[in-house]
């Protein structure tokens, strides 16, 4: 980390100003608390077995630590009257995910780039037309999507779902790459003209190298609206293609036997890992990427 | 090969507002052509026109004699030189330079010898690993430089190229650039707002205002004999002074500074008067450059000089020269003297002028008389 500018600026000091500190940081404490403490629950019952859960409490920890309930939801728990556990919907999440992010991040991108960079009559109406796709309320288009995937023969596929998250992920993207590209001079544009390349020459020569700070936000938000979605999962997909989330949303309400919190805790934290993951690796690139990349021209 | 550049009834609108309104400049093969105005004018938009990064309104844009309104940049065989630079952040410093080579697919072999041939002669040779932002600004600008060296084009084009470095290496890369001309004789149109970079760089300089070209000279010719009052009062730091005032015919022709009552007549030049004929009484604008006022008797005696007494208000030394401003009729004036000559302010100074260095314009047009 480098040492900022502010940090050498002089505070106020005094018995006033100590006792506000502390406040501010019992204050913080009690934040990181509310936070934590769910995770907490569930990561601790995860490990619990179901005795140690119908026995003890909530809040204590496991006395003897069993992944028992992990592998059972990996591959064993039911979904509905299927019981091979999450990892086949894992698997749908990941093929759908995938694609969707790497798509609508590619084509906001280029949206963004031909937006700013390639300017043309209309761009700002375009570009307020696209950012209104940001402001429509899913449930809205639900009943247009899914004829329009029935007409294209992909209703109830992962493919489906894949256009539709690439299509109402485009709103966020190009509003991503649009306010980036706008910072980069365009004196950049005009050397890279000069030198001979064409619209797809810059873009991939020049353009996208430089926006690794935009493609981690954008990577990061569409992963994560993507594999949490479930409306549009629970809408457009049947059965054996459900994501995870809907397929974990199966997995808690199964009526059938008793109700194995662990069972359900480690099924929920396997759906929600992936998100997680993303965020520690992208978010290392993104630090990486701001203090390697953010050279001015 | 140079190549030379025409310009014919260029004109540039952004919308309604036009920003250039009718240019016509021929520009030889091998000229170093500067176009100076103050900012706004119009100089990046017109050099932009010839680039072809902007498009024309209206009008022809011929280089090498092939009419190029349509050509985009990269066939107009220019290299252009950025203000900020303009450097690609996430090359180095060695991709920054061939990328023009590699979007032209040029052999291998041939790029390393450009790159070696022009980073050696611009002293980079020894960042081509680094990125832009490991450089200093001098740095950068000497890679920019040479992003446009190494792809040998027929004409050059720059873009304030000098004005993000600080005093002194900007005078250094002046004079790199007048040595990189004088060398290998390409045309230049070089775009500044910085009349002493003009002078200092140009064959021919073109004085830029809101849009037109107000005239285009040589540097000498642009200073002696400006056309009117704009280019008289943009080139020299610091500038003309210029006093307002009439001609009065009383037995020769003289100069009357208004608000005046000390009774303080400027005689004109033999040589100019013999070619005005203004009536009595004309309203004018008397031009004096600051170096032809000088402390009375301290240079040769020559003929049209004039000399006459005024308080010292302020005084400015720069070292070389000191710079003495007095007052005539309310206006204030700057005199150009030697060190030892200058008085305190408040005391007495009898001045002497070149008037035969003075240029006289009419108040309404500006233009020269
Ligand atoms: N792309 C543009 N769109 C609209 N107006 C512009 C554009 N580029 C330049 N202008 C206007 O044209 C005028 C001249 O600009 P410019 O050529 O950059 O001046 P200079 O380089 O002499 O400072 C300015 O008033 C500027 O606001
Ligand atoms: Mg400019």
């Amino acid at each position: 980390m480098r040492r900022r500018r502010t940090s050498g600026i002089v505070r106020p000091s005094g018995p006033g100003a100590v006792m506000l500190r502390g406040l501010l940081f019992a204050v913080l404490a009690l934040f990181c608390l509310y936070y934590l403490v769910p995770l907490f629950v569930m990561v601790a019952t995860s490990l619990k077995s179901l005795e140690e859960i119908r026995a003890g409490s909530f809040l204590s920890l496991p006395r003897e630590i069993t992944f028992d309930a992990w592998g059972k939801a990996w591959n064993a728990a039911c979904v509905g009257v299927r019981c091979d556990g999450l990892e086949p919907y894992v698997w749908n999440s990941v093929l759908m995910t995938v694609p969707a992010v790497a798509i609508s991040t590619i084509l906001g991108a280029l949206n963004g780039y031909a937006l700013t960079k390639w300017r043309f009559p209309g761009a700002d109406i375009i570009f307020a037309l696209i950012l209104f796709g940001a402001f429509i309320p899913f449930q809205v288009i639900l009943l247009p999507m899914a004829r329009t995937l029935g007409q294209l023969g992909l209703a109830g596929s992962v493919p489906g779902l894949i256009l539709v998250h690439t299509v109402y992920g485009l709103a966020f993207t190009t509003l991503f790459f649009r306010n980036f590209f706008i910072g980069v001079s365009d004196g950049i544009l005009q050397a890279a003209k000069v030198d001979g390349a064409g619209f797809f020459g810059i873009f991939f020569g020049i353009v996208l190298p430089m926006s690794l700070p935009a493609i981690v936000v954008t990577v990061i938000w569409q992963f994560t609206q993507i594999w949490n979605d479930f409306l549009f999962g629970v809408a457009f997909t049947v059965g054996d293609s459900n994501p995870v989330t809907v397929a974990l949303n199966n997995v808690v309400n199964t009526s059938t036997g008793v109700k194995e919190y662990n069972v359900d805790m480690a099924a929920a934290i396997i759906a929600g890992l992936p998100t997680l993951l993303v965020y520690v690796v992208a978010g290392a690139y993104f630090v990486r990427g701001l203090s390697a990349g953010a050279v001015k021209g | 090969m140079a190549a030379g550049i025409r310009l014919e009834s260029v004109r540039k609108f952004f919308g309604a507002n036009e920003v250039i309104k009718g240019i016509d400049l021929e520009i030889e093969p091998g000229e170093f052509v500067v176009l100076v105005g103050p900012s706004g004018c119009g100089k990046s938009t017109l050099l932009n026109l010839i680039a072809g990064l902007e498009t024309l309104s209206s009008g022809h844009v011929f280089i090498g004699g092939q009419k190029v309104d349509t050509t985009p940049p990269r066939d107009r065989d220019i290299a252009m030189v950025f203000q900020s630079y303009a450097l690609y952040p996430t090359k180095t410093v060695r991709q920054n330079i061939t990328f023009g080579m590699e979007t032209r697919r040029i052999p291998k072999a041939h790029q390393d010898a450009a790159v070696e041939e022009f980073t050696h002669l611009l002293q980079i040779d020894r960042f081509l690993q680094r990125k832009p932002g490991q450089l200093s600004g001098g740095q950068r600008q000497r890679v920019a430089m040479g992003r446009a060296l190494v792809r040998n084009p027929a004409v050059f084009l720059f873009d304030e190229p000098l004005s993000n470095l600080d005093a002194k290496l900007r005078i250094e890369m002046r004079t790199e650039i007048k040595k990189l001309h004088q060398r290998l004789g390409k045309t230049a149109v070089y775009v500044t707002h910085d009349q002493i970079e003009a002078m200092t760089l140009a064959t021919r300089i073109a004085v830029m205002d809101n849009g037109h070209i107000r005239q285009v000279a040589d540097p000498a010719t642009i200073y002696e004999n400006p056309v009117d009052l704009f280019v008289a009062g943009f080139m020299g730091s610091p500038p003309m002074n210029m006093i307002r005032g009439r001609l009065v015919r009383d037995g020769g022709l003289f100069f009357a500074p208004l608000g005046d009552r000390d009774g303080v007549r400027f005689p004109i030049a033999a040589a100019e008067a013999a070619r005005i004929g203004a009536p009595d009484g004309q309203e004018v604008v008397l031009g004096l450059r600051p170096e032809t006022i000088f402390a009375a008797g301290t240079e040769l005696p020559g003929p049209d000089r004039f000399v006459f007494e005024r308080p010292v208000a302020v005084v400015e030394p720069t070292g070389p020269d000191t710079m003495i401003v007095f007052e005539i009729g309310g206006q204030d004036l700057i005199a150009r003297v030697r060190p030892e000559d200058a008085h305190p302010p408040g005391t007495p100074f009898r001045f002497e002028v070149d008037m035969g260095k003075a240029k006289l314009f009419d108040a309404g047009t500006g233009l020269r008389i």
